[in-house]
């Protein structure tokens, strides 16, 4: 113990010594157990309450240094406990130490290493926090800087975007939320914006960023909160003015842009037109520096990535489109000779500017074909994005693929800069082994590609793309069964026989039921719609039917029967219209009096869509120039179908009635 | 920060309260802007417009009322003042009330003299983003892609950066970026429109504005301070003192202020690299083209500088343009011994710069020159220089760079327009155009070729007709009294002798260094600067008067700036012809 007696003389020395050296933090860490007792060491003073208070500060002090370490010395600190340790020493009286305490907690919570759970642990902790913010500049600073980074949604940039059906929210994320907004995060944080610290203002205004994303409880709230006469928003937008620090400008139209996507504020209101969305578009500026310009054309996506309106003032906005495009421009090629340390700099965030371009562009093209137009003719854009879709960066493939979606949509453009550029094959390529985030994205491009009119249909199918689409209907992930089936769907779409029956070999009967009974409307809906495509054509439907017919007939009784919306029932009863259509497939109906009951029955539902489908498969099978179609009326006749055609002959519905009055035409001729 | 002379001159006359308003915005956006000297646009010109051209709304309100049929009927206007450079960053916008047929508006800027029947941007030193095809026009007719279209009901926003030197557009409050860079100076608010039925207004501040121009200039602002307070700054304080004694001390031997110089290196304790002579007759060459003797100022530097004229004959051929104009007005020596009323004075050569009084009497002659007295403009005699100050005593005093006591020759231009500014105030209460020398400017830039390639857009691309008419009309009204060569026959046909020559000079030149639009240029103001050649000019040889650029009219003080000009321009040649050269001639 002879040497404890001395530490408060050593213990400042060392943490001035340990602020200054990491190489000598780091070597307190070393595998020499010896030298790792130190931190042990100092954790035990920390906690005695025998010890004095500056010997307690002072060990705080240099754990806190030792902390600004490696994420190998917060690990060890982490083993050792140091945060329930930390946490206990908040409730002693001095404030001191207690600073002391949050300023070495508050370096270990901003570490990737730490789990943000660890905060959460203890359910008194977060009420006592919210009572220290009062006691001074320096706790309020701490916490709210602890708070905006334990409640973090990570990679929230991939999860919030509409595009990819199914977000993948951090599961941890709302409830953090949700705990400091209970806790009255909001009122105790809010008057802390109107601080004389710029550095409390800014941790302040990190906090609610973090607290309103994807929040509409807390982003609701935090519109009609007043702070010295003021509303918040009010407060945000001062802080979007063009002289303030650049930190606070990108901070604050965060703030701004989750409250808007959280519904707390419309997109038509001035403060995002006019405020938040240019200084957004001045942070992707090329004064700005690379970190800004990731984050600003990050969030710009984000607040326009729904909003038609926001998207046409952007690509408007200080030529943002060609402004992008020097996101590419990294490394230059001046820095790689001149300056090491520069294009150290800039292969670094070369990436992050990169996949932040793309994420921006697909928002801008997302609706308007314009934009679309104007993002196309940029400098090299195709062959940034075929480049893109094949990074090694997933980061990138993800947003290069989410950038070609977006302009996929453009019908002019699949005809023409697509075909130019054949992106088929990089996106082939990006659909085999890629994690699902991507799969989503770039299933749902290959949809696009494969409508009818894109001349990259052809290529897409020669490189085996039924194969793939098939294997994507059998996936766990919803979103991926909706956009290969979709995909089919769209490719059976007047396709030849060949490819037809390459669908349906390559999917197999079993796996088309197991779509047909999917819990998932979408997926059945588009599964009809692949059923109702491979069934057009009379060679066809006779072929197929002759094949697949029981099961196809099973399928159809049994959705009928079921309790399905009426668009389901409507596409079933257009497949039966398309059977009707066969020549020898008719028989599997004219046959099938529990069709016959079901036809009839839909001919009489109270919805017109539902009986016009019906009508059209009594037209298909009564129509008189066909073979054996003299029989098909007269026992259609029996069942009772002609009193119904006379019926609607006088429905109000002029579709229905011209349909009726075709049909009892085929039976007077 | 408020100005008091912008204050007098607002409160002068109860104006109604969206005057008030007006001015209240104005001196809120431009502080450092003094309105007396240099009054920031307000309404646009009755005056300076095309004719199809209608104007109402206290001239905020523009509509088109010609034929238009095609180009050729587009028809322009321009505010009432140029952009003060005092600003810092100026804006307006524009309603577009109606955009009429086909929505061919040009919204920009132009400088003065620049051809109204045209939309904004088409020609040289004019600038314009057009409403049907949202392409800006940089002194081109062929645009490039810049913004979206625009049509009734979008205000569209001019922001004109003077200390960058660009501007960009906005759309409904919308920047969309920097639409032309390396702007001139003294531009002015412009629209244009081009078929019927479009109409416009405008708002130079009557309103606020849709685009909060004011954060932008906080932006800058900030951006400017944080420059100054992150310049490096030496570490011994020595330095910082040597450097600011080196400035003054070049700067007073450069312009000959010999006296001033030798008294500040006394008590700087430093020393002066050139010769008192030698300064001493640099100054008396400067004080010759001041006074518009250039002929003698020639052979001076001739004379004392031999092999300097002959190294540089562009600058030979600059300095007998000059010449050439101050004969037209009779102020050079080879005319004016045929006036009776004027005899050569040798006298008035300075003989030590120690006389430093004797600048009151150019300045005297400058004034004169700068109001629209008679043309006795070699006639400078001291009574009239003590009149004119003690007439207004007041103005002469408070004009921070006239005091009498240290006359320069920098400070002689500059308190001419001072002085005929207010002066011209004072006399009439009419709008008086006080600064109508916008395109004397582009003459001030030294020929050294830099101006070639920009000012070749000008030449030959109007009939000559057409100018002739507009200028007649314009020069009539403007000067009805001053007289060739100060009317003397014997003088004229000096001048024309001497213009032959010149001309002659110039197709030597031409053809030794290839062809020099520059020299063009300043044969053409040497001519348009006289009323009466424009009717004299079928008597002349028409080799000797190349067609007038359109639009330029050179009057009053504007002389004299260009003298000013070339004055600067020649010291500056011999000053470093000194330095560089060791043999300094004696």
């Amino acid at each position: 113990m002879a040497c404890v007696l001395e530490t408060p003389l050593r213990m400042s020395v060392l943490s001035e010594v340990t602020a200054s050296s990491r190489h000598y933090v780091d070597r307190l860490f070393d595998p020499d157990p010896q030298k790792v007792l130190q931190g042990v060491m100092l954790l035990y003073l920390l906690q005695q309450e025998t010890s004095s208070t500056e010997l307690r500060t002072e060990c705080a002090v240099v754990l806190g240094s030792l902390a600004m370490g490696t994420e190998n010395n917060v690990k060890s600190l982490l083993d050792c406990h140091i945060i329930p340790i930390l946490l206990q020493g908040l409730l002693s009286p001095e404030l001191k130490f207690i600073e002391a305490c949050l300023r070495c907690l508050r370096t270990i919570f901003t570490s990737p290493v730490t789990p943000e759970e660890l905060l959460y642990t203890d359910a008194a902790v977060i009420p006592h926090l919210m009572a220290l913010l009062s006691r001074s500049r320096y706790t309020q600073e701490y916490i709210c800087q602890i708070f905006s980074h334990c409640c973090k949604l990570r990679h929230w940039h991939s999860c919030g975007f509409k595009s990819s059906p199914q977000p993948l929210l951090c599961a941890n994320g709302p409830d953090h939320q949700t705990i400091l907004f209970n806790h009255g995060a909001v009122q105790n944080i809010a008057h802390l914006l109107s601080s004389t610290s710029y550095k409390v203002r800014m941790q302040a205004l990190k906090c609610f960023s973090v607290l309103a994303f994807e929040n509409p409880q807390v982003s609701m709230t935090l519109v009609n909160v007043l702070v010295d006469g003021e509303l918040l928003p009010q407060i945000f937008v001062k802080m979007l003015q063009r002289d303030k620090p650049i930190e606070m400008q990108l901070t604050s139209a965060k703030c701004l842009t989750y409250m808007c996507r959280a519904g707390a504020i419309r997109t038509d209101d001035n403060y995002i037109v006019l405020k938040t969305l240019p200084a957004l578009v001045r942070m992707c500026s090329k004064e700005r520096l690379l970190e800004e310009r990731v984050e600003g054309a990050e969030t710009l996506a984000y607040l326009i990535e729904t909003d038609v309106e926001l998207q046409r003032i952007a690509s408007i906005t200080d030529h943002l489109i060609s402004m992008l495009s020097d996101y590419f421009k990294y490394p230059s090629s001046v820095s790689a000779i001149t300056d090491i340390k520069r294009l150290d700099h800039d292969l670094k965030h070369a990436h992050e500017l990169r996949q932040a371009a793309f994420k921006l562009y697909a928002s801008l093209g997302a609706n308007d074909e314009d934009i679309r137009k104007k993002i196309i003719e940029t400098e090299n854009m195709m062959d940034r994005i075929v480049n893109g879709l094949s990074e090694s960066s997933i980061k990138v493939r993800l947003s290069a693929v989410r950038c070609l979606h977006s302009l996929s949509r453009s019908v002019q453009q699949l005809r023409t800069s697509f075909q130019d550029h054949a992106v088929w094959k990089p996106l082939m390529k990006v659909l085999q082994n890629a994690p699902d985030e991507v799969l989503v994205v770039a299933s749902s491009t290959l949809c696009n590609l494969l409508l009818e009119f894109s001349p990259s249909k052809e290529p897409i199918l020669e490189s085996g793309a039924i194969e793939l689409l098939c294997s994507l209907t059998q996936s766990e992930n919803l979103a991926l069964r909706v956009n290969g089936i979709w995909a089919l769907m769209n490719m059976a779409f007047q396709a030849e026989q060949k490819i037809k029956a390459d669908i349906l070999r390559g999917l197999s009967t079993e796996q088309l039921f197991q779509l047909l009974s999917d819990s998932d409307v979408n997926v059945l809906m588009k599964t009809l719609g692949l059923l109702r495509n491979l069934l057009s054509t009379r060679p066809h439907i006779d072929q197929i039917m002759s094949t697949h017919g029981k099961q196809i007939m099973q399928a159809v009784t049994l959705i009928l029967e079921g309790e399905h919306n009426i668009e389901v029932k409507e596409q079933t009863l257009c497949i039966l219209a398309n059977i009707a259509d066969g020549t020898t497939a008719k028989e599997l109906i004219m046959t099938n009096d529990d069709i016959l009951q079901k036809i009839k029955y839909y001919m009489s539902h109270s919805n017109a869509k539902l009986q016009l489908a019906a009508m059209f498969c009594i037209s298909n099978l009564i129509w008189n120039e066909e073979e054996g179609s003299q029989e098909r009326q007269d026992k259609l006749r029996d069942i009772g179908i002609v009193d119904i055609l006379h019926k609607l002959s006088q429905s109000s519905d002029p579709n229905l009635c011209d349909k009726a009055k075709t049909a009892l035409q085929q039976y007077l001729a | 920060m408020a100005d008091p002379g912008a204050g007098s001159w607002d409160g002068g006359l109860p104006c109604p309260p969206e005057e008030q308003e007006l001015s209240q915005r104005l001196r809120r956006l431009y502080p450092a802007v003094n309105q007396a000297e240099t009054p920031l646009p307000r309404s646009w010109s009755p005056k300076d417009k095309y004719n199809y051209i209608g104007l109402s709304q206290g001239n905020l309100r523009v509509h088109y009322k010609g034929h238009g049929k095609n180009h050729k009927d587009a028809a322009s206007v321009r505010a009432t003042h140029p952009i003060p450079a005092a600003c810092g960053i100026y804006y307006f916008e524009v309603k577009i009330v109606s955009k009429g047929r086909d929505g061919y508006m040009g919204i920009g800027l132009s400088a003065q003299g620049v051809n109204m029947n045209r939309l904004p941007g088409w020609d040289k030193h004019s600038y314009g983003y057009h409403g049907d095809d949202g392409h800006s026009f940089c002194s081109s007719g062929t645009g490039q892609p810049y913004g979206p279209t625009f049509t009734t009901g979008d205000v569209i926003g001019c922001c004109v950066n003077l200390i960058n030197n660009t501007c960009f557009y906005t759309k409904n409050g919308h920047s969309l970026g920097i639409a032309f860079t390396d702007l001139p100076s003294n531009l002015y608010p412009t629209v244009g429109l081009q078929t019927p039925g479009e109409i416009v207004d405008a708002n130079f501040g009557q309103q606020p504005f849709v685009f909060d121009i004011e954060d932008y200039m906080r932006e800058w602002r900030a951006k400017i301070q944080s420059t100054i307070k992150r310049f490096p700054v030496g570490d011994r304080l020595g330095e910082w003192q040597t450097m600011l004694q080196n400035m003054v001390s070049s700067y007073l031997v450069h312009h000959g202020y010999c006296s001033t110089a030798t008294a500040f290196a006394r008590v700087t304790d430093t020393t002066i690299q050139e010769e008192q002579i030698s300064i001493k007759n640099r100054q008396r060459i400067q004080k010759l083209v001041l006074a518009g003797r250039v002929g003698e100022a020639i052979e001076a530097t001739q004379q004392l500088y031999p092999g300097l004229l002959e190294h540089n004959p562009n600058l030979l051929f600059t300095l007998k343009c000059r010449q050439f104009v101050e004969m037209v007005n009779g102020t050079d020596s080879e005319v004016r011994c045929f006036s009776a009323r004027s005899p050569k004075s040798q006298d008035s050569y300075p003989a030590s710069p120690s006389l430093s009084p004797r600048h009151g009497s150019t300045n005297s002659h400058i004034h004169s020159a700068g109001v629209d007295s008679p043309s006795c403009s070699n006639g400078v005699t001291s009574t009239k220089s003590k009149q004119s100050h003690s007439k207004y005593p007041a103005l002469t005093s408070s004009s921070s760079s006239s005091s009498s006591s240290s006359p320069s020759s920098v400070n002689y231009s500059e308190s001419n327009s001072t002085d005929s500014t207010k002066s011209q105030q004072h006399s009439s209460t009419s709008n008086q155009e006080t600064s109508d020398s916008e395109m004397e400017m582009e003459a001030e830039h030294y020929p050294n070729g830099v101006l070639e390639n920009s000012t070749r857009i000008m030449n030959g691309t109007y009939k000559q007709e057409e100018i002739l008419q507009t200028d007649e009309s314009s020069m009539e009204d403007s000067c009805p009294q001053r007289q060739l060569c100060g009317g003397n026959h014997a003088a004229t046909e000096r001048m024309i002798q001497f213009g032959r020559e010149l001309q002659t000079l110039s197709e030597q030149l031409c053809r030794e260094y290839g062809k020099n639009t520059m020299h063009k240029k300043m044969l053409q103001v040497g001519l348009c600067l006289q009323p009466e050649l424009a009717h004299s000019r079928s008597r002349m040889p028409s080799a000797c008067w190349p067609t007038r650029t359109p639009g330029t009219a050179p009057w009053g003080s504007s002389w004299i700036q260009f003298r000013g000009s070339l004055c600067a321009l020649l010291s500056t040649v011999l000053y470093w012809s000194l330095r560089t050269c060791q043999s300094s001639p004696r």
